[in-house]
């Protein structure tokens, strides 16, 4: 075992060097055989630690101690277990084909920069594997932290644009914040208990040792690193903008796999968060205003990626609901299928701009369908399958947050239902816009409109499979199905609280979310098929289509001001206060000596009057005053 | 006589000294105070030794502790005598010289 999972972590590290380090040597074909090749081993030594877990259950492996001190010893363990095995078939898996589209989709590169794309993206599925795999809160955060560097790198990875630049390092800049707090909470574990290992924190001894105010305290800095890798409100702004990466890293990386990672930590200390009640609702709200207002804000966008960008930052508002409400395996089983079918979109409207020759409006889309057949019916799947409609797999894990949400407070369960109405319609939306109606763009572009090759439409097959079928490994109990993944999570999560809804309320509540989801669908399918949204015209299409002017605001009340504070520290401080200290010393010693100069006259007199008044001030030094007066008193008293 | 008398007596003396050294021009005016202040000392040297002499003499009669300083004010005063003319030697050959006894006129070290 010890070996199956070191291979698993050290193959895309070996991909990562050997692309990054030969990127001069090697041509396209040794590039990306390689690349995709060393994931997919990886793959296949996850699918058998999986099987190994399936088998053998939950295992540790010990490598070596990464900080031995006397007061706290962090061993670089790695626990492969229900949870973390399923992260791994996800990473690896998605990560394969994502490998395999980008051959395909990035071939117009030149071989060095080819060469840097495969070796960031090895080296951010070793980094997402170190963060699934770690045994303790250390080892996450290291992985953690890679993948946000990976994220980085690959967001600005054309660097000759500068707004791409400075996207990347809106993504970088936001993510520092949330993993502050991420390390703030790990400082306080390690005060207070003395240890970051998952075995030793998450027990009942430990929740002991902790206040409620240290598990609130904890649980809510957790959540705030959750907030930044997860895009979740406030720091959710930095998602749409990664988008100026390359489409796969956008399906791997911001879809898929890195945002995904709040979900997991959250998941993983699952007893923490569950033993504070306050936590939970703070998470829940946040995750429901983030699906929300990300989906509004969907409703109005023109970019195809934007779109998507959007619905991601929702989907995961949904997860986190999920988390909120207790549903931890609901979350995670909607961390798998949406792995699936945002990805599948994702990689779908890559091969649209693909074709389009990097047009990315779909008002200048439309009537692809018959052009592009494999993308056309493999991005409806990805879209049935988000818009929640049954069998395919995003109903059964929305259907499991809502309905836990429903047994929490009705209320998340209506807001959450409008916010699946307005998946259906802007996802329908987008795809009737792209691919119904009549080609709007150039007749050149019409002209050169082309399948994808191969490489890319596999990929879009096996994942619009995996969208239909995901359900199946979560079918609720309420349909004649066992939940698998639910027994699969149980060590980790323990048992599932039951809902205590009756299987009548249950049905309705599908039945309900099912019946508004089909008709805000259809509407959006009816408005969209012939003809594409104009300018928005009333106040509330523009407030929409500006996306709240969430960015303006906080351009003015974080940015403005750090500026001008920024520049009232060079302009008058550093000018005034720093230099002025600096300069005034100078001066000083340049007036002094001018002065003291003049002391030198050359006139031995003078030298004499101050050797006489410095004996006296030294005189005045050695005696003290105590002294002085005691010399007085002994010649006045004893005459 | 009570020690603080001669005390005062030298430092008065001294003081003298001091300030016709700091305000005197004249070069033998100036070379007679700096002797004034070398014999102030001598005085004080000599008062000093017979307090601590007569002081020793009452513990033990006969005992000559505390004498040896009025022998070496008498070492003093030969090298004193022997400065004089050195210092005499230098006033008469800056006369010559210039034509003056002022020492401000001699204020050669400047520039």
């Amino acid at each position: 075992m010890k070996l199956i999972i070191g291979l698993i972590v050290l193959f895309p590290l070996v991909g990562f060097l050997f692309n990054g380090l030969g990127r001069n040597i090697w041509n396209k074909k040794v590039i990306a055989f390689m690349a995709t090749g060393f994931i997919a081993i990886s793959f296949v030594f996850s699918i058998l630690a999986f099987l190994n877990v399936q088998s053998s259950g939950a295992a540790m492996v010990h490598f070596f101690d990464f900080i031995n001190t006397d007061t706290i010893k962090i061993p670089f363990d790695f626990k492969v277990d229900g949870l973390s095995s399923l992260f791994l078939l996800v990473i690896t898996g998605v990560g394969t084909l994502i490998h395999l589209y980008s051959t395909a989709y990035m071939k117009e590169e030149e071989a060095p920069h080819y060469a840097r794309y495969f070796a960031y993206l090895n080296l951010f599925i070793f980094s997402m594997l170190l963060l699934v795999l770690g045994d303790n809160y250390v080892i996450m955060f290291i992985g953690w932290e890679g993948v946000g560097l990976c994220s980085y790198l690959l967001i600005g990875y054309w660097f000759t644009n500068a707004t791409y630049n400075y996207a990347a390092k809106k993504a970088f800049i936001m993510n520092r914040i949330g993993d502050l707090g991420f390390l703030l909470a790990i400082f306080w574990l390690i005060v207070k208990l003395g240890t970051v290992s998952y075995g030793s924190v998450l027990t009942a001894e430990s929740l002991a040792k902790l206040s409620s105010t240290d598990i609130t305290a904890i649980t809510l800095l957790l959540f705030v690193g959750a907030m930044g890798k997860s895009a979740q409100i406030p720091l959710y702004t930095w998602l749409p903008d990664a988008m100026a990466g390359p489409t796969p890293v956008s399906a791997l990386i911001h879809a898929a796999t890195m945002v995904t990672a709040g979900i997991y930590m959250i998941t993983r200390s699952n007893i923490l968060f569950s033993a504070s009640e306050f936590t939970g609702h703070v998470v829940a709200i946040v995750g429901i205003s983030t699906a929300l207002l990300a989906a509004t804000i969907a409703l109005k966008q023109n970019d195809i990626k934007k779109v998507l960008a959007y619905s991601t930052v929702s989907q995961l508002g949904y997860m986190f609901l999920g988390l909120g409400v207790g549903a931890y395996s609901g979350a995670v089983f909607h961390v798998i299928t949406h792995a699936f079918f945002k990805a599948l979109l994702f990689l779908g409207a890559g091969s649209v701009i693909h074709a389009m020759h990097h047009e990315q409006d779909i008002r200048k889309m439309g009537g692809l369908k018959s052009k592009l057949p494999i993308t056309h019916i493999t991005f409806l799947i990805g879209c049935i399958a988000i818009a929640g409609v049954p069998p395919f797999s995003g109903f059964f894990s929305k259907d499991e947050i809502l309905a836990a949400a429903f047994a929490k407070s009705p209320i998340y369960w209506v807001l959450g239902v409008i916010g699946a109405a307005m998946t259906a319609f802007y996802m329908f939306r987008l795809y009737a816009t792209t691919f119904l109606g009549q080609f709007r763009g150039t007749h050149e572009q019409e002209h050169h409109l082309h399948e994808s090759p191969v490489a890319m439409t596999l990929p879009l097959i096996l994942l619009a499979v995996a969208s239909a079928i995901a359900g199946a490994i979560g079918i609720p109990e309420l349909m004649g199905g066992h939940h698998w993944l639910a027994h699969q999570l149980m060590p980790i999560i323990g048992e599932a609280k039951e809902a205590t809804l009756t299987h009548q309320t249950e049905w309705a509540l599908m039945a309900a979310s099912v019946s508004i989801a089909i008709i805000a669908l259809l509407i959006a399918l009816n408005k969209y098929k012939r003809q594409a949204d104009d300018e928005p015209q009333t106040s509330l299409g523009k407030f929409l289509y500006h996306k709240w002017h969430i960015d303006e605001l906080y351009d003015n009340i974080i940015v403005q001001p750090l500026n001008r504070f920024a520049g009232f520290l060079k302009n008058v401080v550093e000018k005034n206060v720093i230099d002025g200290a600096v300069n005034g010393t100078g001066r000083l010693v340049q007036y002094s000596a001018r002065k003291l100069r003049l002391i030198q006259n050359g006139q031995v007199g003078y030298y004499i009057l101050f050797i006489v008044l410095g004996i006296i001030v030294l005189f005045l030094c050695w005696f003290n005053d105590v002294a002085i007066l005691r010399f007085l008193s002994f010649l006045t008293n004893k005459s | 006589m009570p020690i603080q008398y001669y005390i005062f007596f030298c430092l008065t003396l001294f003081s003298i000294g001091m300030v016709g050294v700091l305000t005197r021009r004249n070069a033998i005016i100036v070379f007679m105070c700096i002797e004034l202040m070398l014999n102030a000392v001598n005085l004080l040297l000599v008062a000093f030794s017979k307090m601590y002499h007569g002081a020793a003499l009452q513990l033990a009669p006969g005992t000559t502790a505390g004498i040896d300083a009025q022998i070496f004010v008498f070492f003093i005063m030969v090298v004193a005598a022997a400065e004089v003319s050195v210092g005499l030697a230098i006033i008469v050959m800056m006369y010559r010289n210039t034509h003056s006894v002022d020492i401000n006129f001699l204020n050669r070290l400047k520039n």
